[in-house]
């Protein structure tokens, strides 16, 4: 492997999100193709930092400050990938948000953050999200996930009325639809209508890839 | 001498309160409700009512301090004035808003129902130890919409002590305030003797949700007490650094007095919180954790700088179960709090996260509370002189117990616990069945409960409370309340 994706791979790997993006411009200046770099630096580091996580040594900062050095690296790169017409392999494309009339970001946010790192396409549409939103982004970006986040027992109504959109829409075959938040639960995913419910970040990887099959 | 905990210098205070006054004018509070905006913009605030934001110039909020009183009480059923918000006085009640239960010997929770409340109400009811009852059980046998109300409606029939509350809903909050009304006679007997306190929880970092900021501004109407509870979670939702939190919650704090005294000047309000020392391995909000103790004791101390009223979620615990760690954390967070002088502690009966409720841990936690109280009355002067006279008198043959001198001080001097608490020689408690705390929690939960005495409300109030709950259950899909 080149220097330059070597130092890219230490980068993200300690969460460094200015020279990622910097080294990420200089592989493209140095001619590396950009799949090239995302297959044998950007995603052999995040393997690793999710490793180092699992064995006690990462704590959730380092796995945020990781994933931000990996998405501006992204960044460098996807306009180049478009330019080539080359795509990114995916595990897939998740559409997630916290639903409408809940402002709570931070376990959603975390979520976002755990796909993206595990190699999710990720559309993450913020807090207070109407179910019309989620519907138009999964018929947008052709997503088979979709994640539903909500903190108070007041909102979670709010996950029921995203399934019922989707339906209405005649999307809800295309999508898995995963619920996470304090007052969620297997049954109230059940109840709902929805695919799956996650505890926390982690076990929503883990969810979600069991879903789809992977 | 009263013992005390300091955590904070003047000077840091005074720095504190400095940087919480810049940051309500750069960046501002996110206000989502217009009726807010619109005031905080007829008094001098710089408002964005676009981007829902308002810069709040210091002496605005410097004064909506002053305009809030320093201590009000609580009534009880009987019309007695039994908490006392101001000063370093404490006092406890049990952590609110449970969504799961844990019945004794269980290691899986679950969703409670009325059943579980009403034995909840006349557990707490018989606990001395508690000042105040909460609305701790969200009961999941009625629709989501009523679950706010529906639980003060059940406390309102099982008990005459004080509530800490909070509504989830803008509309349910005058529904809350019928019932409470229902119990006092008048809206203006209640504001005279308020019953209850409302939890109102501003979102960090800096913003007022719509919820939250309707309930501020209609407790401030009614002057129906409200407390503040402010929630900055390290590293999360604010700063990771633990005075760094302390700085964003005055922040919060005093934009929530801003708006409040705006609405009513001189109405009661508390200076309170639930911030957690967020845990970087798991993403959980910690509240048994001693750095979100130790932010706990150091707002406070910065409300009590400003002369206000305090309050924290301390004495729960993270633990799923009621065991060593479930003691450990709810013991050292109900000592902390005292020692700060807080005037409500809102904690007792609470596991994982301030969501789970047990009834065993709360008469557990009520032992804890007990020595709490009297860790807070400290080493007292009983008598001059101090020793000298009693040992003189007792001399070298040492026998104090056949004293009236003991007789008449273990009772003053001693917190005397429950059978919860063993003390007994080792063949004693093998005797009595080698009981672990947990499971003479268990038995004690059944004394208490089952000695329990109606509320002998007058006929009317109850007819009163019912109508007022049926019509709005009706309206929420429900055609009959659950069997109580």
């Amino acid at each position: 492997m080149s220097d330059i994706l070597n130092q890219l791979h230490t980068a993200v790997v300690a969460g460094e999100t200015d020279p990622a993006r910097e080294l990420a411009e200089q592989a493209l200046r140095a001619s590396i193709a950009p799949l090239t770099a995302i297959d044998e630096a950007l995603n052999p580091a995040m393997e690793i930092v999710g490793g180092k996580y699992e064995t006690g040594e990462y704590f959730i900062p380092d796995l945020v400050m990781a994933a931000e050095a990996m998405k501006a690296a992204m960044q460098v790169f996807e306009p180049a990938l478009m330019a080539r017409q080359e795509e990114r392999q995916v595990l897939g494309t998740v559409v997630i948000g916290t639903v409408e009339g809940d402002i709570h970001e931070i376990g959603k946010s975390l979520v976002a953050t755990m796909l993206s790192a595990a190699g999710f396409q990720v559309h993450d549409l913020g807090v207070d999200v109407p179910a019309s939103r989620f519907v138009e982004q999964v018929r947008e970006t052709g997503a088979n996930v979709v994640g539903l986040s909500a903190l108070l027992t007041t909102t979670m109504l709010g996950q029921e009325a995203v399934v019922e959109a989707l339906q209405e829409a005649g999307l809800r075959d295309q999508v898995k639809v995963v619920i996470g938040g304090a007052p969620a639960g297997p049954e109230w995913a059940e109840t709902i209508g929805a695919d799956g419910y996650a505890e926390n970040a982690n076990e929503a990887v883990g969810v979600v890839k069991q879903l789809l099959g992977i | 001498m009263r013992p005390k905990v300091e955590f904070l210098s003047r000077e840091t205070i005074e720095r504190i309160l400095s940087e919480a006054y810049d940051l309500l004018d750069d960046p501002g509070v996110r206000v989502h409700s217009e009726r807010a905006l619109r005031l905080l913009a007829d008094h001098g605030a710089d408002v964005d009512l676009a981007a829902q934001v308002a810069h709040i110039p210091a002496d605005l909020a410097q004064r909506a301090v002053e305009t809030a009183p320093s201590s009000f009480h609580l009534y009880d059923g009987a019309g007695q004035p039994v908490v006392h918000y101001g000063g370093d006085d404490i006092q406890f009640d049990p952590g609110s808003a449970a969504i799961e239960i844990l019945d004794h010997g269980a290691t899986q929770s679950r969703e409670p129902v009325t059943a579980d409340c009403v034995r909840f109400l006349q557990l707490a009811d018989g606990l001395d130890a508690l000042d105040a009852v909460a609305t701790s059980i969200v009961c999941a046998d009625v629709p989501q919409e009523m679950a706010d109300w529906y639980r003060l409606y059940l406390v309102l029939l099982y008990t005459g002590k004080p509530v800490v509350t909070g509504a989830f809903a803008v509309e349910t909050w005058s529904v809350m305030k019928d019932l409470l009304v229902a119990v006092t006679g008048s809206e203006e007997a209640l504001a005279a003797q308020p019953r209850a306190v409302f939890d109102v929880c501003p979102s960090p970092p800096l913003l007022w949700s719509e919820i939250t900021c309707e309930n501020l501004m209609d407790c401030a109407q009614y002057r129906v007490p409200a407390e503040l509870v402010s929630m900055p979670l390290t590293g999360a939702t604010g700063p990771a650094t633990l005075l760094g939190a302390v700085v964003q919650h005055a922040a919060e704090c005093l934009s929530g007095v801003t708006i409040h005294q705006l609405v009513n000047p001189g109405a009661p309000i508390v200076w309170g919180g639930s911030p957690a020392a967020f845990d970087m391995r798991a993403g959980t909000t910690p509240m048994g954790a001693i750095e979100t103790m130790m932010i706990d004791c150091s707002y406070a101390e910065v409300g009590k700088h400003l002369g206000l009223p305090t309050h924290a979620y301390l004495g729960m615990s993270d633990a799923k179960i009621v065991d060593a760690q479930c003691g450990f954390e709810s013991g050292i967070g109900a000592i902390l709090a005292a020692l700060a002088g807080i005037n409500m502690i809102s904690g007792p009966g609470m596991l994982d996260f301030e969501s789970c409720f047990s009834l065993e841990k709360l008469v557990i936690d009520a032992e804890i509370v007990g020595m709490a109280k009297r860790i807070a009355t400290g080493m007292v002067e009983r008598e001059t002189p101090l020793g000298l006279e009693i040992i003189r008198q007792v001399g070298h043959a040492g026998n104090f117990l056949a004293t009236s001198h003991t007789r008449h001080w273990f009772r003053e001097e001693l917190f005397i616990p429950s059978p919860v608490v063993d003390r007994d020689f080792r063949r004693g408690w093998e005797a009595k069945g080698s009981l672990t705390t947990t499971e003479r929690a268990h038995r004690r939960v059944a004394e208490i409960v089952a000695a329990y005495e109606p509320l002998n409300l007058p006929d009317e109030v109850v007819s009163e409370l019912e109508a007022i709950a049926q019509r709005v259950a009706q309206s929420a899909g429900l055609d009959h309340l659950p069997e109580r």
